[in-house]
């Protein structure tokens, strides 16, 4: 019997096993793995061009001591902060619409077309914003022919702005979406019988009360921005170098592992604390 | 939908934002199908005769076709991989309490937020150390870590409305944890487990930096359009982004309708929150 019920008891652990244990195995190695070598690595030095195992801090104090680098840092932070804002208030009226105008079922639809580019090549629709504002480009020629300047709309801000949308929109829209759809209705409805104004209603009872999501949408565009480099480069045209755009010249020019590696913790760390301050805030009581 | 409610501003307000916002996402979608088909070298607003000479061109490119064969290899592979590690991680997360089980799915969930830049590089330092970088493989094994999140989110979700009592009914009535997996759990889970793969699928088919970084000499079709963007003006940009988009479209729309279908046989069942 107690063979038995050991038997047992091995072959329910080993069922266990058979489903708990694929995934940590393969992130631990593959993907743990690959940032652990990372954090190493940016104490490593090269020696005659090759990398090599090492505790050094040369490394780290090279790049800490770049005044380009605190430059590129701010204003990559900088910039995916203004494009996470901007993309979160250009997305909260269509929201709203999803949210509130249209039945649940249209809901779900919209929330499904809305969600697909997310998927879907995000190169090729960036290049198609890059002949659509570039010189002679769809953009430029209709502005021409309603009497504006026909010049390229490239290379600057509002470029930059549209491929950061094109990246973040999809999530934003599904995250305030589905914020301002938990609401509480008979709150709202509550608060329009006492005679609330619809400005109060959405001021003081909506807005409150979906903050989390509304925050995570913000927070979602911000990480996605501040890691994109494509339309820094191909878009903002190099105008506006950025902390992925310096990392992926430093792995491409070859060598520099370690200083890239030291770049890439630096961005780790500024993206953990803005998740953890913004995380905090989103889900802080009320009233406090 | 409360009929009585006011809103702050009027109704078209918001569903102009509505028609903004769709624009914007599929302006570029569609002029990629428009001038895909036009014959003029540089996409402007006159179109001089529509034609599918891109077309030809693009498949009758060697390069291109390689680039497509390892595309597809390698994403059906990651899709095969990852529904597997996802739908396994989420089936222990629903029927096992055990050690470190939060950690496990923090572990999963946070990897999309490392910025892929980032995740190239770790890779590629990787998979240089242990010999594997510039392989078919080693892109394999990138993408399973990028798609799984995913697909464990999807399967997740879907056994989250399977009552908890079913399986365990199903054992105290003589059947072996397996059979009731088999017999109870898949069934359930089936429309997630396919959405769950073609999601995986289209994440990776779509994948760039990663590839590009890692792969080295085998590229995959958005490493190219990579290498292009870089160049001149080129037509064929429009073709492969037709194509990528048809394909992943409908495999996202197919996973959707998968989705949404399973939820809606299920709605009268208690779903926790």
């Amino acid at each position: 019997m107690s063979v038995l019920s050991a038997k047992v008891r091995l072959r329910r652990r080993a069922w266990f096993a058979l489903w708990a244990a694929p995934l940590p195995i393969w992130f631990a190695l593959f993907f743990m793995g690959p940032m652990l070598l990372l954090i190493a690595m940016s104490f490593w030095s090269v020696q005659n061009y090759r990398l090599t195992p090492d505790f050094s801090l040369s490394a780290w104090s090279y790049v800490l001591s770049l005044d380009f680098l605190w430059s590129t840092f701010w204003r990559s932070y900088g910039l995916s902060l203004i494009s996470a804002a901007l993309v979160s208030l250009l997305a909260f009226p269509a929201s709203y619409a999803m949210a509130f105008l249209i039945t649940p079922a249209r809901r779900l639809t919209f929330l499904g077309l809305a969600l697909a580019p997310f998927f879907t090549s995000y190169l090729v629709r960036i290049y198609s914003l890059q002949v659509f504002l570039g010189e002679g480009g769809v953009l430029p020629q209709l502005f021409h022919s309603v009497g504006l300047s026909g010049a390229s709309l490239l290379n600057s801000y509002t470029a930059l702005f549209l491929g950061h949308a094109t990246l973040t929109l999809p999530v934003v829209l599904v995250l305030q979406t589905l914020a301002l759809g938990n609401v509480d209705r008979t709150e709202m409805s509550a608060a329009v019988n006492l005679g609330a104004r619809p400005q109060h209603v959405l001021r003081h009872i909506i807005l409150p009360a979906a903050r989390p999501g509304l925050s995570l949408g913000v927070l979602f565009a911000f990480l996605l921005s501040y890691a994109e480099f494509v339309s820094a480069t191909y878009l903002g045209g190099g105008v506006f170098q950025t902390l992925p755009i310096l990392l992926t010249d430093l792995i491409r020019g070859g060598q520099q592992w370690p200083r890239a590696a030291v770049v890439s913790l630096l961005m780790m760390a500024a993206l953990m604390l803005t998740s953890l301050v913004t995380v905090a805030w989103a889900y802080r009581q009320k009233g406090n | 939908m409360n009929t009585h409610l006011k809103h702050a501003l009027p109704a078209w307000t918001w569903f102009a934002g509505l028609t903004l916002v769709f624009v914007i996402l599929y302006a570029p979608i569609l002029s990629a199908l428009v001038f895909s088909f036009s014959v003029d070298r540089f996409p402007s607003l006159d179109i001089t005769r529509f034609s599918t000479k891109w077309y030809a061109q693009v498949f009758a490119d060697a390069r291109m076709l390689e680039a497509l064969k390892n595309s597809l290899a390698i994403a059906l592979s990651t899709a095969l991989v990852a529904t597997t590690l996802g739908f396994a991680a989420a089936y222990a997360d629903f029927r096992f309490r055990f050690f470190g089980q939060r950690m496990v799915l923090a572990l999963a969930l946070l990897t999309p937020t490392v910025p892929i830049a980032v995740l190239s590089l770790a890779m590629l330092a990787f998979f240089s150390r242990i010999g594997l970088s510039g392989t078919v493989g080693s892109i394999i094994v990138a993408h399973v870590v990028v798609a799984t999140p995913f697909a464990m989110a999807i399967c997740r979700l879907r056994l989250e409305q399977l009552p908890r009592e079913f399986e365990t009914a199903a054992q105290n009535l003589g059947a072996t944890p397996g059979q009731a997996l088999r017999l109870i759990v898949l069934p359930h889970a089936a429309p997630a487990i396919g959405a769950a793969a073609l999601i995986a699928f289209a994440v990776s088919l779509d994948e760039y930096a990663i590839a590009w970084f890692v792969g080295g000499l085998e590229q995959t079709v958005p490493v190219t359009v990579l290498n292009t963007l870089q160049g001149q003006v080129d037509p064929t940009i429009h073709v492969i982004g037709t194509l990528a988009f048809a394909a992943t479209l409908s495999m996202v729309f197919a996973a959707q309708m998968l989705l949404l279908r399973s939820t809606k046989s299920h709605k009268n069942k208690e779903v926790s929150p």
